[in-house]
């Protein structure tokens, strides 16, 4: 099966200090859902960066969607950029524009007019159950709603890959399972997913995952098999 | 060319700062009216070195030592000469009267010589050396003078008056760019948030750039408008004086030509602004991954 990201011999370290990413050796499947997993400070979020490319691998190759993007040109990057959704960890919502705003970003990023973004954005808030708050900003939303509206945005323009660090930090359980369930619903339409979390019973809910997990920056099983999900219920790693 | 301008309000709401909130418009009204009235001073006294160049350029004068006693014969000698068009003697008294001006009462002695002056006004081409020839054939001490000559160092000012003007328009154009350099890399910082935002989500440098250019533009384009509207104020407030101006230096004021260049500048300011705007914001963003 063709890969949607390869990673080779990927190092990463930010400024002169120690590499927080060491010798990263694997791929990501089209259509596959994986779970990244690791203590804190392990360098999830780094290799989340990488995957969506905010930052540069200080050695190695990484390919993605099948082209060499470690040293392209960043003129290249916008339109790969477009087929990766990202839910970040602290949102990173524009606080100045409306939730609906917020959300229909990528399509009107993408070229799309008013009226092709009008239903989608409002069908996409009212999935995360938001319809009624489409015209709050982000300080006026709690901290789960501001995750639900970060996820909406990630997902409104059906990303290739998606990409979620910590998606279910901030919502009840409820939400948790119902955005897993977009998240997989999005997978079962060939979106590879990878969700980095600490949260084993989120990972145990999505049968079929594959798991990636990294220990001070190198990759525990650095085959990339597929692995089955821990069956402790005990919270975090 | 200027889609960029015209964008939907989804679009103008990603940059959410109030329009007149920064000091851009107010530095670019400030540029607008000082230029404007900078080259308004320059243009006229442009026009005024034209008219005094046209004025003098084809005019001669004939000198001659001691007043002339065959001044008619002269005057008839030089009018006869081909490519003279016209020839007008200056009379004795406005002579006298014009060194009154340096010597008082005793300009008007009859012991003081007089020169008698013969002015005249030749073709392009003319053949001044026989217009010479001739003079002295009637009048032996007559000397030909280019009135050009005597008014070259007005001329000179007035060039070197306008030589300022256009630096000065040019350095204050330079300062309006600057000030809209440091607008640009201001609002970068402001919305720093908002272009990582944008930057993950696809969006192109030429995207990002669009909204800060198009938020520049708006602002110079208020503020050159404000300036120049406020610059006309003034010339129209002083257009009695130009008048008298014009009268003086014979008729030099501002040509429609003049005043279409003034209307046009506070646009080519906008699009100065909008262009140095535009280059900063992008090379700004580059540094960016």
């Amino acid at each position: 099966m063709a890969a949607v990201a390869e990673f080779d011999s990927v190092g990463l370290r930010y400024g002169t200090g120690a590499e927080v990413l060491r010798d990263l050796d694997f791929r990501l499947r089209f259509g596959t859902f994986y779970f990244l997993t690791g203590p804190s400070g392990a360098g999830k979020t780094s290799l989340l960066k990488l995957l969506y490319l905010a930052q540069r691998p200080t050695r190695g190759r990484i390919k993605l969607f099948g082209e060499e993007l470690s040293e392209a040109p960043r003129e290249m990057l916008p339109p790969f950029r477009r087929r990766i959704g990202v839910v970040f960890q602290d949102f990173r919502l524009i606080r100045h524009l409306s939730a609906f705003d917020n959300v229909a970003l990528p399509l009107r990023v993408a070229g799309a007019s008013d009226e092709d973004v009008e239903g989608p954005v409002r069908e996409m808030l009212a999935w995360v159950g938001l319809a009624d708050r489409a015209s709050a900003r982000p300080p006026t939303l709690s901290g789960g709603e501001q995750q639900r509206v970060a996820i909406a945005r990630a997902v409104i323009n059906r990303p290739e890959l998606l990409v979620a660090d910590e998606p279910t930090g901030n919502v009840d359980a409820e939400m948790a399972n119902r955005l897993m369930g977009l998240f997989t619903a999005l997978n079962r339409l060939g979106t590879t997913v990878i969700v980095a979390t600490h949260d084993v019973g989120l990972i145990n809910a999505t049968p079929g995952a594959q798991l990636i997990r990294l220990e001070n920056g190198t990759l525990v099983d650095p085959t990339g098999t597929l692995r089955n999900p821990p069956r402790s219920k005990s919270g975090s790693s | 060319m200027l889609r960029w301008f015209f964008v939907s309000p989804a679009e103008r709401r990603l940059l959410g700062f109030a329009r007149l909130g920064g000091p851009t418009p107010w530095v670019i009204a400030i540029m607008t009216f000082s230029i404007m009235l900078i080259a308004a001073t320059g243009l006229a006294l442009a026009n005024t070195a034209g008219v005094l160049s046209r004025a003098i350029e084809s005019r001669y004068a004939l000198e001659v030592p001691g007043g002339g006693a065959n001044l008619e014969v002269l005057i008839a000698g030089v009018r006869a000469t081909p490519g003279v068009t016209s020839v007008e003697a200056v009379p004795e008294s406005d002579m006298r009267k014009t060194l009154e001006r340096w010597l008082g009462p005793a300009a008007q002695s009859a012991e003081l010589p007089v020169p008698a002056l013969i002015n005249f006004d030749v073709r392009p081409g003319a053949d001044l050396n026989a217009i010479q020839i001739r003079a002295r054939q009637i009048a032996p001490g007559a000397q030909l003078m280019a009135h050009r000559d005597s008014v070259a160092p007005l001329l000179n000012s007035l060039d070197l008056l306008q030589g300022v003007a256009l630096g000065l328009v040019l350095l204050l154009s330079a300062a309006a760019a600057a000030a809209v350099v440091l607008a640009a890399r201001g609002a970068l910082d402001t919305h720093r948030f908002t272009i990582e935002v944008m930057h993950g989500i696809g969006a192109t440098d030429l995207q990002v750039t669009h909204l800060f250019q198009r938020k520049i533009a708006i602002d110079a384009l208020i503020g050159s408008i404000v300036g120049g509207l406020a610059a006309a104020a003034v010339l129209l407030l002083l257009a009695g004086g130009a008048a008298f101006a014009g009268e003086f230096t014979g008729g030099a004021t501002l040509s429609l030509g003049d005043l279409a260049i003034l209307a046009l500048l506070p646009f080519a300011l906008t699009a100065l602004a909008t262009w140095v705007a535009r280059t900063a914001v992008l090379q700004a963003l580059r540094q960016a991954l």
